[in-house]
């Protein structure tokens, strides 16, 4: 069992999510440079936060366009479990994994604090873990976050139960508040705020234990015991 | 932009010849007052620069601090004022890129960043206010792009910086102490330059912020990339990784020539390279203009014959330019080739060393006049003066600002911005506590007292997380040198610095000193900034959340200083009097015990008492906490004062305790056993912040009204144009 954290030329959230995946939840991650071919044995795929490329032209659309994004796509196809975290979110969007566009917050600047989503699917390999509707306190730091989708686009989202996270509060300006979302299989979910800043309580001025589920949904969905 | 005439003489001395206009412009570039230190060398060695933790080594970039378990800590403070001043957006993001790169050199990862920023009066000056808005968010698309999170800072606004810009940034890097880079070369290594092309922007930057700001000169400001500096970052410590790096330099002020010379007069070696090589961002660049660029995000890399194709590997991977522009030589001489030609060949000691000046030092006169200032007469009605001083965006809260920095990537911010000091995670299981800390105010009153303030003040910051002070940056930044009145203020600050850190026994290790600090409408205010680290082995305090009936104590005394608080300046327009002074010996005594007291678990919530005195400091607390207050003026430790000075004067060395009412016992033994000034001056309660003489109320507030003013006043401001 393996967890890939896909690393481009800007990412800076990838020592992060490495550090959750390996050290606190105890899940076999490998960094893997987008360059490198995608080790055989993954059985689930990260795409981390940060600043690919220096979001030149569009964030996250120059990495949605390197070979190893085919890759990601085929094991997409597949049905393996794939996130995306801000940068990650926005790179599945531009890569047509996931339906939208993220963009500038309505306030035209970044904004980095602490927020709480809640859980509106609990079906996704990094969900199962909670109840429908259950909070999580989570930071946030991303300059284009507001998810933004034509109306028939939501219609269908909503529909597929593909909406996986709302903010609890106004934010950024997104439709409906979207804060995360899934493809209509599920197994690729794109969230704008940051579970690995949020799962470790010395770090996390709330409470770390619902940030927490989402590696334990992915190490309930992988067969691990913690 | 050239050596003045015995510079001059004393070059031609020293080489036994004319030197050629290429070779002069190398020689100006580095003997400006900006990398050459010309004018303050001398003073600077009376800090104490040793200490049990300090590790040093030659041309050293960052200052290293040992924390333990094979683990080091570096730390570099810089500013950029002068470009930030003409383009804030570029100045302050290039601000940051230049102290980042000195953290690298080291071989250590940067981990943090902190900023102090200084503007002329936002509330009615709308161009101070464009240059506020933009150098922050310079900073933010900086340091949020690297991935290096900006953790705290402080800013100020004060009439003295109009049509100025003082932007200081401070960064933190972590490593093992085994994989620092130990500066060493020997001849026939390979000099490499890696990181962004050479262009023509930053010409002759370190000469531009060598004079008096007088003249607009935007080709002298640097053009930041953040995605190549985040490239370079992971190349080097890949490289470091795999033992490539024999030495390192980041190249600041003075381009290569400053990196060249001082380089190769750190490690007593000789260079020659050739400036054909260097890839360009421009054609038809001319040598001196190659040698004196302050193009961004590069590095100079020594690395030997055997290493450095795995050197090219690494920078291939990460995409990273490069080029191999030289080798390093026996004996002592930069010699600078175009080709076969060459184009100049200079002893790089006598480069990297101009020839130190003794500056006239005379007290400016100014200080006796403002001695003669009048109390202004207290005002009637107290509680608005509160509401006030809430809303002053010296005063009011910067989550504006630090909102839209990330501070909280690579996960080990563990206090926040909007705290007294941030407190970083470290990898054994220790904490480091940082903060900076400027006054231009109290300094200004009396530039001795006032760094000592600034001193103190970021020591109480860091003392309020648990920490204990290990070593301290100072950033020392006044007007022109050449004035006998300013340098005066210069020296006198500089010996407060060091008559503090000896008496605390923290080293100073790394600063920087920015001279020049002038508009036409003359001097800044002298504002020497310290930035203290500060070491927790155990647990940091953590502020918990405050209960009806917990009790508030004071640690301190509270005396008539209010020359240069936020009271007189912002509410009455007075600036004069006497400023804070500090007394090392019970300051000391209030830092051990507010220690003592955290380490037995005794206290909630510990802020520090400074802008605004006690009456903001209560209601910072008691807005963080939504809940309300009842403090009595009479339990305040202080000699007779009336009630306006009591609530507003910013006395040093005063800490505000919270303490649960099952421990108050505890702590007041503790207290009276150490011997320190201090008052329970009442408790927490309510949703009123209020404030008694006696029966008698003279400030009652509504918590929800003062945290709408505090929390939103900066935000508003800044948001209408």
């Amino acid at each position: 069992m393996k967890v890939a954290v896909i690393v481009f030329p800007g990412s800076n959230c990838d020592r992060d999510m490495y550090h959750v995946l390996s050290d606190v939840f105890k899940l076999e991650s490998k960094l893997v440079w987008h360059t490198d071919l995608l080790p055989k044995d993954i059985d689930a795929i990260v795409l981390p936060g940060g600043f690919s490329y220096g979001d030149r032209l569009r964030a996250g659309v120059i990495a949605a366009h390197s070979p190893v994004i085919s890759e990601v796509k085929k094991m997409a196809e597949r049905g393996m479990p794939i996130l995306g975290v801000c940068n990650g979110f926005q790179i599945l969007v531009e890569a047509g994994l996931l339906p939208g566009a993220l963009l500038k917050n309505t306030s035209l600047s970044f904004i980095c604090k602490w927020t709480e989503i809640i859980v509106k699917n609990n079906k996704t390999p990094f969900t199962n873990k909670f109840k429908l509707n259950q909070r999580i306190p989570i930071a946030i730091a991303n300059g284009e976050g507001r998810y933004y989708a034509d109306d028939e686009t939501l219609k269908q989202l909503k529909r597929n139960n593909q909406i996986v996270f709302t903010y609890a509060e106004e934010i950024n300006g997104a439709s409906m508040r979207i804060a995360g979302i899934c493809n209509k299989e599920g197994n690729v979910v794109g969230m704008m705020p940051h579970p690995e800043r949020s799962a470790e309580q010395i770090i996390n001025p709330r409470n770390a234990k619902p940030a927490s589920l989402i590696f334990e949904s992915l190490q309930n969905t992988l067969g691990v015991t913690a | 932009m050239s050596l003045t005439p015995p510079e001059f003489g004393y070059l031609e001395k020293k080489i036994g010849r004319k030197p050629n206009p290429v070779e002069l412009q190398i020689v100006a570039a580095e003997w400006s007052e900006h990398c050459s230190y010309k004018s303050s060398k001398k003073h600077l060695k009376i800090l104490p620069r040793e200490g049990k933790r300090v590790v040093s080594g030659p041309g050293y970039d960052s200052g290293v601090l040992d924390v333990g378990d094979g683990y080091v800590v570096t730390v570099h403070i810089e500013s950029h004022n002068h470009p930030s001043a003409v383009e804030p957006y570029g100045g302050a993001a290039t601000g940051v890129g230049g102290v980042i790169r000195d953290i690298l050199s080291a071989g250590t990862r940067p981990i943090a960043i902190l900023d102090g920023l200084r503007f002329g009066d936002i509330e009615k000056d709308t161009h101070a206010r464009w240059l506020f808005k933009n150098a922050v968010r310079g900073i933010a698309d900086y340091g949020n792009c690297l991935g290096v999170p900006t953790v705290g800072g402080e800013i100020e606004f004060d009439r003295c910086f109009t049509n100025y810009a003082l932007v200081d940034v401070a960064a933190i890097g972590f490593g093992k102490k085994e994989k620092l880079i130990r500066n060493h070369a020997d001849a026939g290594d390979c000099v490499v330059l890696i990181g962004g092309s050479t262009g023509r922007d930053g010409i002759g930057g370190s000469q531009f912020a060598s004079d008096k700001l007088e003249a607009e000169n935007r080709s002298a400001v640097q053009i930041p990339d953040p995605f190549i500096e985040k490239l370079v970052i992971e190349a080097i410590l890949e490289a470091r990784n795999q033992n490539c790096i024999k030495a390192m330099k980041d190249l600041g002020g003075g381009g290569l020539s400053c990196a060249i010379s001082e380089t190769a007069d750190a490690l007593s070696v000789g260079i020659e390279l050739d400036v054909s090589l260097i890839h360009k961002r421009e054609e038809n660049m001319s040598p001196s203009e190659l040698m004196v660029s302050e193009s961004q995000e590069r590095m100079l890399v020594i690395t030997d014959q055997e290493k450095l194709s795995t050197l090219k590997r690494i920078c291939e991977r990460f995409h990273v330019p490069y080029s191999v522009i030289g080798s390093v030589t026996s004996g002592s001489v930069m010699e600078v080739r175009l080709e076969k030609e060459v184009i100049a060949r200079l002893p790089s000691e006598v480069v990297a060393n101009a020839p130190l000046l003794d500056r006239l030092a005379i007290q400016p006169k100014y200080l006796e006049n403002i001695k003669l200032t009048q109390k202004p007469s207290t005002p009637e009605n107290l509680s608005e003066t509160l509401m006030k001083m809430l809303a002053n965006p010296n005063i009011a809260s910067k989550q504006w600002v630090y909102t839209q920095y990330d501070h909280e990537v690579g996960i080990r911010t563990v206090i926040k911005p909007g705290s007294d000091a941030s407190v970083l995670r470290l990898d054994n299981n220790k904490f480091l506590s940082v903060k900076i800390d400027g006054n231009s105010k109290h300094c200004y009153i009396n530039p001795r007292q006032g760094a000592i303030g600034c001193f103190d003040e970021a020591c109480r910051n860091v003392v309020c997380t648990g920490a204990v002070p290990i070593g301290m940056v100072d950033h020392l930044q006044f007007g022109n040198p050449e004035d006998p009145e300013v340098f005066w203020t210069f020296k006198e600050s500089l010996e407060g610095i060091t008559q503090y850190a000896k008496y605390f026994g923290i080293p100073c290790v790394g600063g920087k000193v920015s001279l020049y600090n002038q508009t036409n409408i003359g001097p800044i205010k002298p504002t020497p900034l310290i930035g203290v680290l500060g070491l927790i082995e155990t647990k940091p305090l953590i502020p918990k959340k405050i209960q009806e009936n917990d009790f508030v104590v004071l640690i301190g005394e509270t005396k008539d200083e209010l020359g240069g608080s936020e009271y007189y300046e912002y509410m009455h327009d007075t600036i004069g009097g006497k400023c804070p002074t500090v007394n090392m010996e019970s300051s000391k005594a209030n830092q051990e015990i507010v220690l003592e007291l955290i380490s037995q678990d005794l206290v909630k919530n510990a802020h520090d008492c400074s802008k605004g005195g006690l009456g903001v400091a209560v209601s910072e607390i008691c807005i963080r906490n939504e809940i309300g207050c009842v403090i009595s003026l009479d339990k305040i430790p202080a000699q007779k004062l009336r009630i306006d000075e009591l609530l507003f004067t910013e006395s040093h060395s005063r800490y505000l305790l919270t303490i649960d009412p099952k421990n108050i016992e505890n702590a007041k033994s503790l207290l009276e056993k150490q011997g320190v000034a201090y008052g329970i001056i009442g408790k927490f309660s309510g949703s009123n912040i209020a404030f008694k003489d006696g029966n008698k109320r003279v400030i009652s507030v509504r918590v929800d009204k003062a945290q709408e003013r505090w929390l939103n006043s900066l935000g508003s401001l800044v948001s209408h144009g």
